[in-house]
């Protein structure tokens, strides 16, 4: 009983809804004001993205005749419940690398097709052209990120030997960071330009470009519903880097300065994000899904081939 | 309907711009407002590409009798509170344009045939400058 309560507290409190959740809203405002300052501008207050997110919580909720209702509704709830999910197993871990079960790297994957299939599943039942081709693109982003970064996790769990992400995290602990080694380094790259895509950051927002196709799936979306879609983008901010830096880099520690060096890994990592999405153009979706297919594989896969020769 | 509240909007009013039947002079003016030179991020103005996101629109120009369906349709399609913001001599109050036969009438009347309580912002110039722009916005998002 008591158990199954400290479960529930992690879901909704820490690390789960309520502090991802501020921790992406405070990050998305570290977003747009880096970008700002690149566009030598002196960018929104530090309390911007609560104020967007309030007011659309405040307004009204439309549901386009074309569309079919009850997946519209639903699709966000699914995203944001996974994407909770994601933070809470990520997080427990982080805390305690003792908090583990089967396989649970492989559950993290699952759990992170499902914020993009939400969006794809909100975008279809809006019955608007414009949002069922960005639904289309999503999908076809997914196909393409999906084989490099499982690659590149795959490099980790070979060279550790095991599923959990609590072992990973303890054989860093024990053996120093992975990232100092090349193959690693290697993995590291695609898994960064993956995590560009997952994020939905410029050079891969092909599903939701602004100009081209209005924000494709999240077209007919308003009101409390386009709140939820905003928050699980920037809950997603959170935890996929999170992730990575798990993976590769160490993870998080709770441990006095170690508080501030891990917000230091994971501001280095966004900053990267930013700056990238900040200095590249749009692709096109054939082009993302020959250099995710083509290029990013290729070095996911000689990272490796350089990790089975002891590199 | 509940009454909803229009507290937030003052913090982040996302704006749509519609165009009906202007000299496109103040269709210009507002893309300059956009730039970062006057940055209005500051204020969490955001352009928006879909009026399902708005809470303003931008409405320039005096309305044609040909844009008039369009412009109360895209007006019902913003989800309320939303604000409407007549952008130039024309849209206040149809300009040089007053008695043209292909005019409908100002944007205030025609939004007032379909919602009775529309919220309205007036700038008047020709055009207005963007500095006009912003502070009409951001005043009049202090008095709702």
């Amino acid at each position: 009983m008591n158990n199954l309560l400290w479960y529930i507290l992690a879901f909704l409190v820490f690390p789960g809804l309520l502090f991802t959740s501020v921790f992406g809203l405070v990050v998305t405002w570290v977003d747009r004001k880096v970008s700002a300052r690149v566009q030598w501008r002196a960018g929104p207050p530090f309390l911007q993205p609560f104020y967007d997110f309030f007011k659309l919580w405040h307004k009204e909720l439309l549901i386009p005749s074309a569309g079919k209702k009850a997946g519209f509704l639903f699709a966000p709830l699914l995203g944001l419940t996974a994407t909770t999910l994601l933070a809470t197993i990520i997080g427990v871990t982080n805390i305690d690398p003792e908090f583990r079960f089967v396989g649970d790297v492989v559950v993290i994957m699952y759990l992170m097709i499902l914020p993009p299939l939400s969006i794809v599943w909100g975008g279809f039942a809006s019955g608007n052209p414009l949002s069922i081709l960005g639904a289309s693109r999503e999908i076809k982003l997914m196909l393409g990120y999906e084989l490099p970064f499982i690659i590149a996790v795959a490099t980790v769990l070979f060279k550790v030997g095991t599923f959990s992400l609590g072992d990973i995290i303890q054989y860093q602990q024990v053996n120093g960071v992975l990232l100092t080694q090349p193959s690693m380094i290697l993995a590291f790259v695609v898994a960064l330009l993956c995590l560009q895509a997952k994020l939905g950051q410029v050079p891969f927002d092909i599903a939701e470009a602004e100009c081209e196709i209005m924000e494709g799936p999240l077209l007919e979306y308003s009101g409390p519903a386009l709140g939820i879609f905003k928050l699980m983008q920037a809950m997603l901010y959170v935890v996929v880097p999170w992730f990575i830096i798990s993976l590769f880099w160490g993870g998080t520690s709770f441990h006095e300065w170690g508080i501030l060096w891990s917000l230091l890994k994971y501001l280095v990592v966004v900053v990267i994000v930013v700056l990238i999405k900040n200095t590249n153009p749009r692709i096109r979706i054939d082009q993302a899904m020959k250099f995710f297919w083509s290029w990013a594989t290729l070095l996911a896969v000689v990272a490796m081939i350089l990790m089975f020769l002891g590199y | 309907m509940p009454k909803l509240s229009t507290k937030w909007i003052k913090k982040s009013p996302w704006v749509y711009h519609v165009g009906t039947g202007g000299c496109n002079n103040c269709d210009i003016e507002i893309l300059d407002c956009l730039t970062p030179r006057f940055d209005v991020e500051r204020f969490g103005i955001k352009l928006v590409v879909s009026p399902r996101h708005a809470d303003v629109l931008l409405v320039s120009g005096p309305v044609t009798y040909h844009i008039k369906s369009r412009l109360q349709e895209v007006y019902q399609q913003v989800p309320k509170p939303c604000v409407v913001a007549c952008i130039g001599a024309c849209a206040c109050s149809m300009g040089i344009f007053k008695d043209a036969y292909s005019v409908a009438g100002p944007v205030d009347r025609v939004i007032k045939e379909i919602d009775p309580n529309a919220i309205f912002v007036y700038v008047p110039g020709c055009p207005p400058k963007p500095e006009t722009m912003i502070m009409a916005l951001v005043k009049a998002l202090q008095k709702i």
